[in-house]
């Protein structure tokens, strides 16, 4: 419309800007897609607000204004698996978890390991809820052998590369995968699990474990991974990211490396930080199995404060949607994976925010500009002239995790029928409610 | 105290002394029956139990199948090599459509922990647990405890040594959970790679010197090795093995004047027991095996029309 002043303007809201670093009462003024200015709510611009069209204005009165939530690491399912999720429909889960980007790992059928998959996945995702970012293979067909043509994958726009839910055993291979990536200053992001120690584990090996007689995955064979490619991170130079932190020995290790100014990063899921192993003899609810498994609750509290000290970069929520009836089955047949992407937030409030392990301001930051700055992209920030990716939250309001309520076309997650406190209120993709409560 | 605080029978871990005092003293009454001329009686007439067997079993099976028969109960055998398993069928449908034809309860073997767990979320069944992967097999261990009550008069005090592959032994489990409630003490024995992690939180005295362990104790209940352990690295030879772990007469010293020598069967001879033990006075390996029936006509019998509103 020629002459329209604004697309949206936001009011009565907290900033919570970790990029910009303040947090207080301002109005948002959105236009074009961007974020057009961010001003404190002086006479002049209620005012200016008071001329604009009702229709123009978002009262988030007791809401938080922050940018959009950006999740590293989910899997979207698309191609092959869209009776479990489809980019539209993992984009739609995602704009209700408050999420405006996301980054799908590449173990689709067939694999992102070339450009026309790339495309295909960049096409569907056009007009969807949330922005995606494809993270192409480290190795062609995941398989650990060969490198794919990263160079093509970064061209056509792989923000970064990762063999997710395989671990390149092969420590040759891994080193001339980080190598290859240093030319185009991407990071391998890395799910570290040891492939021998885990061989047929099917929870974390404990006493739990020991009392179900369940095959376990040893703590070790996380430790193992990272340590390694920590030492052939540190060796080459070049970017490493580990995904789903999960034990005490890998929190330290990366703890000691970050001291030492290897280039590594890392991420904690919700589930990692808010579940224990006790809870799988319960009911053996095949939502708990996951890869890497949930952990004792020493491992947990060790993620919890590698999180708070700032080891752990940020929160992604492994978002591994699987249909019904692959889960209805008994435990250890049942696949790895929870889906994540609409109780994210829910969990961290209640869980970190709530329990006083982290501020807002720092859970914010490790769900928006860090994630950001560990893939560079875009976003992650209010700042002025920002594509306008803004989540509202409602920050202390109560719900009920419901299986009928989610977005994504799979329901495995073992918090339904959880109560949270924090809920997504709205949330904006350039300009555009894509989400509102 | 005439009922058991569940419907089903799951596993041992959790189960009330009362339960277990129940069920051994309802095993006495049908231990009399089985030494009958005829050995039936009419106790679950009209009532149908599917024996749902995902892995091969000859005795636990032909046990539960003639306790059902000594009970009149009607019984239907389902194994894997005959089912529609092999077909890619659920296991929730595979119940389902079998309970469809009206069965009461459910005898379940399977390889996966928590799988009869699992059944009782996809029917109404009595589910009674014969073995699941490496998680609890209840009616052992519970055959194993009549059989020791038996002999003794009483499970408290008496020192009972489980001796073998402890990671992957749902006998064991099963064992440690029920001695343990009764008031026995357990010890545990085995090579350290088939010891499951952070063993000592079970509770029980834990050794992998088998003379340490013989030591004191006054039943030995010695479990099957199972040849694929060896090929998969975690003992280097069987030979080792019996040297190190073998039950054998000179061991025997060791142990209180009036022991006893058990066994779940099927026996490797010669490998983690030598026959001149196994076959010896104070092995009641073979009263085991009778007990077995009695023990699972009790479990039937007490867990038979239980309905889910019963639920205490």
């Amino acid at each position: 419309m020629a002459g329209k002043k604004y697309d949206l303007v936001i009011t009565g809201g907290r900033i919570i800007d970790p990029a910009l670093g303040f947090g207080k009462d301002a109005y948002v003024f959105i236009k074009d897609g961007l974020i057009k200015k961010i001003v404190t709510p002086a006479a002049a611009v209620q005012k200016e607000v008071k001329s604009l069209d009702k229709a123009l204005i978002v009262d988030a009165t007791d809401k938080l204004v922050v940018p959009g939530l950006i999740d590293i690491h989910v899997h979207l399912r698309e191609p092959g698996r869209e009776d479990a999720e489809t980019i539209e429909s993992g984009c739609r889960a995602a704009a209700a978890g408050g999420f405006t980007a996301v980054c799908c790992m590449p173990n689709t059928t067939p694999r992102i390991d070339n450009q026309e998959t790339v495309k295909f996945v960049q096409d569907r995702a056009k007009d969807c809820d949330a922005r995606v970012y494809v993270v192409g293979a480290v190795t062609k067909n995941l398989e650990g052998k060969e490198l794919s043509e990263i160079g093509d994958l970064v061209k056509i726009g792989a923000v970064a590369i990762s063999d997710d839910g395989k671990y390149p055993q092969n420590p040759e291979i891994m080193r001339r995968g980080l190598e290859y990536a240093k030319m185009f200053n991407i990071p391998v992001m890395q799910h570290a699990e040891d492939q021998y120690l885990c061989a047929g584990g099917v929870m974390n090996e404990s006493f739990q474990s020991s009392r179900l007689g369940m095959k376990g995955a040893p703590a070790v064979a996380e430790e193992i991974a990272v340590l390694r490619d920590i030492a052939l991170c540190r060796f080459t130079g070049a970017r490493l990211h580990i995904q789903h932190v999960s034990t005490r020995q890998a929190v330290a290790a990366i703890r000691e490396a970050k001291k030492d100014g290897v280039r590594v990063t890392a991420e904690a899921t919700p589930h990692h930080l808010v579940l224990t192993d006790e809870e799988i003899g319960k009911e053996f609810n095949t939502n708990l199995r996951v890869n890497p498994p949930i952990r004792t609750a020493a491992d947990r509290d060790a993620v919890i404060e590698g999180l708070v000290d700032g080891t752990i970069d940020c929160i992604a929520s492994d978002h591994a949607p699987h249909s019904e009836e692959d889960k209805d089955c008994e435990f250890d047949l049942a696949p790895a994976g929870m889906i994540g992407l609409e109780t994210t937030l829910g969990l961290i409030k209640t869980y970190l925010v709530d329990k006083g392990y982290l501020s807002w301001a720092d859970a914010i930051r490790k769900m928006t500009a860090n994630p950001a700055r560990i893939l560079n992209l875009p976003g992650g920030t209010l700042a002025e002239g920002s594509p306008a990716d803004i989540t509202l939250i409602d920050p202390d309001k109560k719900w009920t995790v419901k299986a009928d309520k989610f977005r994504s076309k799979s329901k495995n997650s073992p918090f339904i029928g959880w109560k949270l406190s924090g809920q997504v209120y709205k949330t904006i993709l350039g300009g555009r409610i894509v989400f509102e409560q | 105290m005439s009922r058991l605080s569940s419907r089903h029978l799951l596993g041992l871990e959790n189960v009330p002394k009362e339960d277990v005092s129940l069920i051994l003293k309802t095993t006495n009454s049908f231990r009399e029956v089985i030494d009958r001329t005829i050995k039936k009686v009419p106790t679950l007439r009209g009532i149908t139990v599917l024996n749902l067997f995902y892995e091969p079993s000859t005795r636990t099976r032909i046990s539960f199948e003639l306790a059902e028969k000594r009970l009149s109960a009607d019984t239907v055998n389902f194994t894997t090599s005959t089912s529609s398993v092999k077909k890619g069928e659920s296991l929730r449908d595979t119940v389902q459509n079998i309970e469809a034809m009206k069965i009461d309860m459910v005898v379940v073997r399977h390889s996966s922990s928590g799988a009869p767990y699992y059944l009782t979320r996809c029917m109404d069944a009595n589910i009674i647990n014969a073995g699941d992967g490496a998680h609890e097999h209840p009616t052992q261990a519970l055959l194993d405890m009549y059989t020791i009550w038996r002999k003794y008069g009483h499970l408290d005090g008496l020192r009972v040594v489980l001796v073998g592959d402890v990671k992957h032994s749902r006998v064991i489990r099963s064992n440690i959970w029920g001695l343990k409630t009764m008031g026995a003490s357990v010890a545990l024995c085995g090579p350290s790679t088939l010891l499951p992690y952070e063993v000592e939180r079970f509770g029980c005295d834990v050794y992998t010197n088998i003379d340490e362990a013989l030591d004191g104790a006054d039943v030995v209940n010695v479990m099957r090795i199972q040849l694929e352990r060896q090929q998969s690295g975690l003992f280097p030879s069987q030979r080792e093995y019996t040297n190190l772990f073998g039950i054998n007469k000179q061991r025997l010293k060791l142990l209180n004047k009036n022991f006893t020598i058990m066994h779940p069967g099927p026996m490797n001879r010669g490998v983690e027991i030598t026959s001149e033990v196994a076959d010896s006075g104070h092995s009641v390996i073979l009263e085991q095996v009778t007990n077995g029936q009695a023990v699972r006509m009790a479990v039937l019998y007490l867990l038979s029309g239980r309905k889910e509103e019963e639920e205490e």
